[in-house]
């Protein structure tokens, strides 16, 4: 069987109808394929981030992440992202309208099957669950890690960062996968117990994963904390999960 | 952890990069996730002349052990210069 795969830097319609840039892989073919929305953490959109993408066009998604700081100017992802946090990071409502045109971009495109997805990591989980409690057209939602969905110290939330997403949780508009490790510091064990807890006061179609003998970021395969069985296990979850939830016969949540 | 906390200071001072020297006015400092170096967490220093918003900017990444380390190392040398220099 043939296979192949298109990968490209396009141009999106953000917040305001921005022009941003994002990074975007699919299968070759007519499809139909679902889509998602790879949101990068807050280091940059950097090389993992578009290996990740391609790893979703490997596994028959049209993948995408936009560039949350294509605002800022002409730069490498990494000076940007140094830009980005000279200023405080990117608003929430920015990154929320970031993705939701993203997640337009997908389903406007000839080969797509109308399910979408959103991915993220870090900073880029704690946006995701942002996005599935704000939007209300994502089909399925994976958290990795995520923190600051729970807020503990009301100093860490700013004009940018303005609700902890957790007080989100009753709006959340599709099932949620989180994946976490039991020895990452944020968020804490305890945290993940909360936003838990959380997602059962309300009702709402979850799986968590948590991985002894892992911490924060252990699917970073360049990094100290990268853990191979955990992360093969963490990304079987994810297609999973995703296999079951965009489908194209899958039922809306 | 992704942090948000980022501390500033104004500096006096030049650095050298890609470009050659350039004027430098501030440095931008964290301890989050590294963008080349291979550690879960560094301490990343960011030399950049904010009044002309470049992009340019020197940038290093350490670990948090050296970057003890050289803290140390930097007071020490002002120190050791302060005296040097008390009889110019």
């Amino acid at each position: 069987m043939y296979e192949g795969m298109l990968a490209e830097r396009v141009t999106i319609r953000g917040m305001h109808d921005d022009l941003v840039d994002a990074y975007m892989a699919r299968p070759l073919g007519p499809g139909p394929f679902p889509g998602v929305v790879v949101i990068h953490h807050m280091p940059g959109w950097d090389e993992w981030t578009r290996e990740v993408v391609r790893k979703f066009a490997q596994h028959g998604y049209a993948a995408i992440s936009p560039h949350l700081y294509s605002r800022l100017g002409e730069g490498s992802p990494d000076d940007l992202a140094a830009k980005a946090r000279a200023q405080g990071g990117v608003a929430d409502d920015q990154v929320v309208a970031d993705v939701a045109g993203a997640s337009a971009f997908l389903r406007t495109q000839p080969y797509s099957s109308g399910k979408i997805g959103v991915i993220g990591f870090c900073s880029g989980g704690r946006h995701t669950y942002l996005t599935a409690c704000t939007l209300t057209d994502i089909d399925a939602a994976v958290d990795c890690w995520g923190g600051q969905v729970v807020v503990d110290d009301p100093a860490q939330l700013s004009e940018k960062r303005p609700v902890a997403p957790i007080d989100l949780t009753a709006s959340l508009c599709c099932p949620l996968l989180g994946i976490f490790g039991n020895e990452d510091h944020n968020p804490t064990v305890d945290q993940v117990n909360r936003t838990e807890a959380a997602l059962q006061q309300h009702g709402k179609t979850y799986e968590f994963y948590r991985y002894d003998g892992a911490g924060h970021g252990f699917f970073a395969v360049d990094r100290p904390a990268y853990r191979p069985e955990q992360a093969t296990a963490g990304w079987g979850n994810v297609f999973d999960f995703y296999g079951r939830y965009l489908a194209p016969e899958s039922a809306q949540n | 952890m992704c942090s948000y906390i980022t501390e500033q200071v104004k500096v006096v001072g030049s650095a050298k990069g890609a470009a050659g020297w350039m004027t430098i006015d501030t440095a931008t400092i964290y301890f989050d996730h590294p963008y080349h170096a291979p550690l879960d967490h560094s301490l990343n220093i960011d030399f950049v002349n904010a009044a002309d918003g470049a992009p340019v900017r020197v940038a290093v990444e350490l670990s948090a052990e050296s970057a003890r380390e050289l803290v140390a190392k930097i007071l020490a040398a002002l120190d050791q210069g302060a005296l040097a220099h008390a009889a110019d």
